[in-house]
């Protein structure tokens, strides 16, 4: 079943086409994975889809309702939450208190205070940050930043997840780390949209893969599929 | 610290405060005319700092435009104040301010940074001008009389707005709208993303803290019994708040407060006491406050608190 589905999906900044006519879908309970060089539009897609931006044309679906032209936090609020690829934590606010604004606003039912604490604490003890909720988000390590991200993603009780460039930045071990926390979320019952460089990593995880290039879709396939791809190849390694 | 000294801690903290406010409530009857109408003063500063502070303090918008509410509601006591009681004419002019900043922070809230904050003091200078044209054009009379309330009055009519400033503040503060506001302030964007109606949020509270403003303005006008566009939209009210807040620290919920006070208290003993160099002195001390104190007196008594509980565990 398709949860989220797009078609002609097309932004421009100025005379330069970021996507242009791009159709995608994820099926519910998918991991899928979007990648492609730098510059080749994977983030214009996820702020297209969760409204940061508006479309030029086409159209957005979840679960088959149109999403297109809502606010961002409308968005959030119908089940759709992301992380940024560039840590975007509260800083100076406190673990816990990043998360709890997740569950308290970004929630389809709207919780009492009570409740929204309640999910928030677990939301951070599944993204294992129990240990440090009283302290200062700026305080933390970037890999314990980057689980915070999805913490407070979590808090929102999203049925689609987009993560930006999860792993960027962070060492092997961390790494392996993120991915098992990736693998957990989905066990959840919660379909991911993944943008990530580290191609061990992706492929790992994916169970499809979507490439992207000059804002243009250039292949789709099983992870398999994928590295036997002529075209993804030649993107990457050039001919 | 155990549970038993954080408890007796906060009853001592009530009591005194309610102490502070029995004093206060009862100032007009052991007081001079002369103290009572320089605490009636400081509550007026107390009001603009701490009402600015609701909404900029957090979200970091520098709002300028504290004085076009002010003015709004010094204009309504000037209007209205001959023709209906004072309680309604307080009430009007903190209605006209409220709606005036649900317009102006729909329209404007967009603007990020320094373009919020120069539209805002644009707003102040603009309703100046028009009224000035207003008047100068079309009832060929500037400026007006307002009917004279006397100094106890405006005491108790100060006192009241600000105790209902005060529970507002904090209670948007401890609520999860403060919580909100304070990620607004430090990623929109994110803000925005984890399900927060960012606009809407905005413009509302920037909206309530406008009531207290010029609910102040009302009363504060039947002291000065002549105003003008000049002295009603006087942008000095829109930089004093910030300054002010600055000056207290708007890292604890009294540090404007207290930077209220003690500036307006000081703007009062300079004033009376050296009246030709009293811009000088007062602008020597705001040059130093804000270069060596960064957090505001706020900063300044945690940093010596701090200093002194390490001291203490460095004796044990």
């Amino acid at each position: 079943m398709r949860i989220l589905e797009g078609k002609g999906v097309t932004k421009h900044f100025g005379g330069l086409a970021a996507i242009s006519n791009v159709d995608f879908y994820v099926d519910r309970g998918e991991i899928v994975g979007l990648i492609g060089p730098n510059g080749a539009g994977k983030t214009t897609l996820f702020n297209l889809i969760s409204a940061a931006l508006p479309l030029n044309s086409g159209v957005i679906r979840f679960k088959g309702e149109k999403i297109t032209g809502l606010k961002p936090h409308r968005i959030c609020r119908a089940g759709v939450a992301r992380t940024f690829q560039s840590v975007k934590v509260f800083g100076n606010m406190p673990v816990l208190g990043n998360v709890l604004l997740g569950s308290l606003f970004g929630t389809s039912i709207g919780m009492s205070s009570a409740d929204a604490t309640k999910e928030a604490i677990e939301s951070l003890e599944f993204a294992g940050l129990s240990a440090v909720s009283a302290t200062l988000a700026k305080d933390l390590t970037l890999a314990n930043q980057k689980r915070l991200e999805v913490a407070k993603a979590l808090a929102t009780k999203p049925e689609l997840l987009l993560l930006d460039e999860l792993v960027a930045g962070l060492n092997a071990t961390e790494t392996a780390q993120a991915m098992e926390l990736v693998t957990k979320i989905r066990d959840r019952g919660i379909t991911i949209l993944v943008i990530e460089h580290v191609m061990k990593a992706i492929m790992s995880i994916c169970d499809r893969i979507m490439v992207l290039h000059h804002g243009e879709k250039i292949a789709e396939g099983t992870p398999k599929e994928i590295t036997n791809n002529q075209t993804v190849i030649e993107v990457y390694l050039g001919k | 610290m155990d549970l038993t000294t954080v408890t007796s801690k906060r009853l001592l903290f009530l009591g005194l405060l309610f102490l502070v406010f029995i004093l206060l409530a009862f100032l007009p009857l052991y007081g001079s005319v002369y103290t009572v109408i320089l605490v009636t003063a400081i509550f007026m500063y107390i009001i603009l700092t701490v009402s600015w502070v609701i909404f900029s303090g957090p979200t970091g918008y520098i709002s300028l435009a504290p004085a076009a509410f002010f003015g709004v509601g010094i204009y309504t006591s000037a209007v209205l104040g001959k023709v209906l009681p004072l309680p309604i004419v307080i009430c009007i002019g903190a209605l006209a301010s409220f709606c005036l900043a649900l317009l102006v922070g729909a329209l404007t809230l967009r603007l990020r940074g320094i373009y919020f904050s120069i539209f805002t003091l644009g707003l102040v200078l603009l309703i100046q001008q028009l009224l000035l044209w207003y008047e100068v054009r079309i009832t060929h009379t500037r400026g007006r009389f307002v009917i004279v309330v006397n100094n106890t009055t405006i005491y108790y009519v100060m006192l009241g707005i600000l105790v209902i400033l005060l529970l507002a503040a904090y209670l948007i503060r401890r609520s999860k709208y403060g919580l909100a506001l304070q990620s607004i302030g430090e990623d929109e964007e994110a803000a925005a993303h984890i399900g927060i109606n960012v606009t809407v949020l905005k413009t509302i509270i920037f909206a309530v803290s406008a009531i207290f403003t010029g609910a102040a303005g009302a009363i504060m006008a039947t002291r000065w019994t002549y105003i003008d566009p000049y002295i009603a939209f006087n942008p000095l009210f829109s930089f004093l708040p910030v300054l002010m807040a600055i000056f207290g620290g708007m890292g604890q919920f009294y540090g404007p407060i207290i930077g209220a006070a003690i500036f307006a208290y000081l703007e009062e003993v300079l004033l009376t006491r050296f009246p030709y160099y009293y811009m000088l002195i007062f602008g020597i001390i705001l040059v130093v406050a804000i270069l060596y104190l960064p957090d505001g007196l706020v900063g300044l008594v945690q940093k010596w608190r701090k200093g002194g509980s390490a001291r203490q565990h460095a004796d044990t």
